[in-house]
């Protein structure tokens, strides 16, 4: 498989404060990579250098290489192009103040879909992905802030993919939903690796070994290893690596 | 260990207990004295108005142009407001025309887009702009503005409805500006990310997320910016022309209530039918901008409701 994704020596400073330091690690198209670690180990950070939205930080300085299927994202001219092909979804949820069915047909629209059918079509083929389609079908027409914090995060999700992104990156996307739907999501995410490359940051480390085909783990901005699943879970060679790994510390 | 970790928990839940009940009653007494100071402001209008309440010919009132409050001996008076409600509506409109536009790109500018020393020094260059008194902004536009629309329009009187309108348009963008800043600076971060990760622009992100977002807090922003243009008195009455017409071109001078108010109070002989029709005057504005408030209110649920 090629390398979708690729990180050579990237560090990030916020100020004097580093953030994320000398990240080098290969991201495979069609897999699922899992980063793991304690909170403000860098992990938020990192994402935000894939579709530079650390940009839009002002005391954030990178250094260093991000490479989309080779290309450096910071060669990319069109900013917004490089964003609509990256899915994000934060941790928090956050349903913008449009409608639900904004909320979804917001990207494909501004992407240039304008037919209606079309438009409901991939409304609700994202929701039915988010596992959110049966709560809200019935009102797509209310504001996306009016719904609870658990549906307000499968519609961040939604959304994501209504850029039918080639990357999806997961911020801790579980945080505010119940584990039923979790491991419903799961099972949709493990499906959509077939069509797009999975970057899963998460503290849930049964999350990563269930999902992921590599494994890194990060700690206090530094990134201790990464490898495959199954061997960072049962031959890590840092010790701290199997600890945190396997609950003992975090 | 665990035993002190209960006790200090149990004496955080009593203390907490104790001062529930008086920070309940504080905060009500504090909603119903703002209703009091109201009340009271109000009867102070209606006792002053007193006997005009039921003498005056409230048709005549607010259809006729002829204000001859204190006629010579021998005259009728004739108290006809509607030239003042007039020049009051059309000042107000105009001025927010100016500053609705103009606090609003501020605003937006000084929280989305400026930043570092350019974002401090306009922040401080507002407060200096929302601390010059009103007089002086009436000089402005009896000294500066006049001269300048009696040129180009080539008018006689540069004192009238455009100079008051803009007088009284730029004392409100202050206000309007910093109130719109808090609003939109009060929109969570994590909803400039979501719409910057979706591939949205800087100016998407103003006006289809921030924008409504913030809507309540614009509003209100506009209301109160409002509200100081209606209210507004020395700057009215020095660049307003003072004129009791109903203007026929963007040049004419005018009146507003207020000025009238400021201007006959104190020639008006206490307790004359003169003195309590100014009252009255000032109940009109009292019904007005009790009117715009309860509008706005209805918008900010409408708006609500519907989208
Ligand atoms: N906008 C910011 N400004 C300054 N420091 C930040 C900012 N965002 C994150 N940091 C710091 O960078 C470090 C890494 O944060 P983050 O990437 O959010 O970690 P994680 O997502 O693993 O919890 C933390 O110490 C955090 O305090
Ligand atoms: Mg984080």
């Amino acid at each position: 498989m090629s390398t979708h994704i690729e990180f050579s020596d990237v560090s990030v400073h916020y100020g004097q404060k580093r953030a994320v330091d000398r990240f080098s690690f290969k991201i495979a198209e069609h897999s699922v990579f899992a980063f793991v670690g304690p909170a403000n180990s860098g992990k938020t950070t990192m994402l935000k250098c894939i579709n530079r939205t650390i940009e839009f930080i002002d005391a954030a300085k990178v250094t260093g290489q991000v490479l989309l299927k080779g290309q450096d994202v910071k060669a990319i001219r069109d900013v917004y192009s490089l964003r609509r092909r990256i899915g994000m979804v934060f941790p928090l949820p956050v349903g913008l103040p449009l409608t639900v069915y904004e909320n979804v047909a917001y990207a494909p629209r501004r992407m240039g879909v304008r037919n209606k059918a079309e438009l409901d079509e991939i409304v609700e083929r994202c929701l039915r992905d988010s596992v959110l389609w049966d709560e809200v079908k019935d009102r797509l027409d209310m504001l996306g802030t009016k719904l609870s914090g658990g549906q307000q995060q499968r519609l961040t999700l939604a959304r994501a993919l209504s850029l039918s992104p080639e990357i999806l990156c997961l911020d801790e996307f579980s945080i505010a939903i119940d584990p039923v739907t979790t491991m419903k999501i799961e099972d949709v995410l493990m499906q959509l690796k077939e069509k797009m490359t999975i970057i899963l940051v998460t503290n849930l480390t049964q999350q990563a070994r269930r999902m992921a085909d590599h494994v890194a783990f990060l700690n206090d901005s530094e990134l201790v290893e990464w490898g495959e699943n199954e061997a960072m879970f049962n031959r890590p060679k840092k010790e701290i690596t199997g600890r945190y790994l396997n609950g003992e510390f975090g | 260990m665990p035993d002190s970790t209960r006790k200090t928990r149990v004496n955080k839940s009593l203390l907490s207990d104790r001062f529930e009940k008086p920070i309940e009653w504080l905060i009500k007494i504090c909603g119903w004295s703002s209703l009091a100071a109201l009340t009271a402001i109000l009867i102070f209008i209606l006792k002053g108005a007193g006997p005009m309440i039921s003498k005056i010919n409230w048709v005549e009132f607010f259809t006729s142009t002829k204000w001859v409050p204190s006629p010579g001996t021998g005259n009728e008076p004739h108290y006809g407001i509607l030239a003042m409600l007039v020049g009051t509506l059309s000042t107000t409109a105009l001025a927010l025309l100016i500053s609705v536009p103009l606090g609003l790109a501020a605003a937006v500018y000084i929280s989305e887009f400026a930043t570092g020393k350019v974002k401090e020094f306009l922040k401080v260059l507002l407060e200096l702009l929302a601390a010059i008194p009103s007089i002086v902004w009436g000089f402005i536009g009896l000294m500066v503005l006049a001269p300048l629309i009696q040129n180009w329009f080539g008018v006689q009187q540069g004192r009238n409805l455009l100079n008051g309108g803009i007088v009284l348009g730029l004392m409100s963008v202050p206000l309007i500006v910093s109130l719109s800043e808090d609003a939109l600076r009060a929109v969570p971060d994590a909803y400039r990310e979501a719409a910057l990760a979706l591939g949205a622009s800087k100016w998407e992100i103003v006006f289809r997320v921030l924008f409504p977002a913030a809507r309540n807090g614009l509003l209100a922003a506009v209301m109160l910016g409002l509200g100081r243009a209606i209210g507004e008195t020395m700057a009215a009455l020095l660049a307003t022309g003072h004129a009791n017409q109903i203007p026929s071109a963007i040049t004419d001078p005018v009146r507003t209530i207020t000025a009238t108010i400021a201007a006959e109070m104190g020639e008006a002989p206490k307790n004359s039918d003169h003195y309590h029709v100014l009252f009255i005057l000032g109940l009109v504005l009292f019904v007005i901008t009790g009117v715009v408030n309860v509008v706005a209110d209805l918008v900010i649920k409408g708006t609500k409701k519907h989208v």
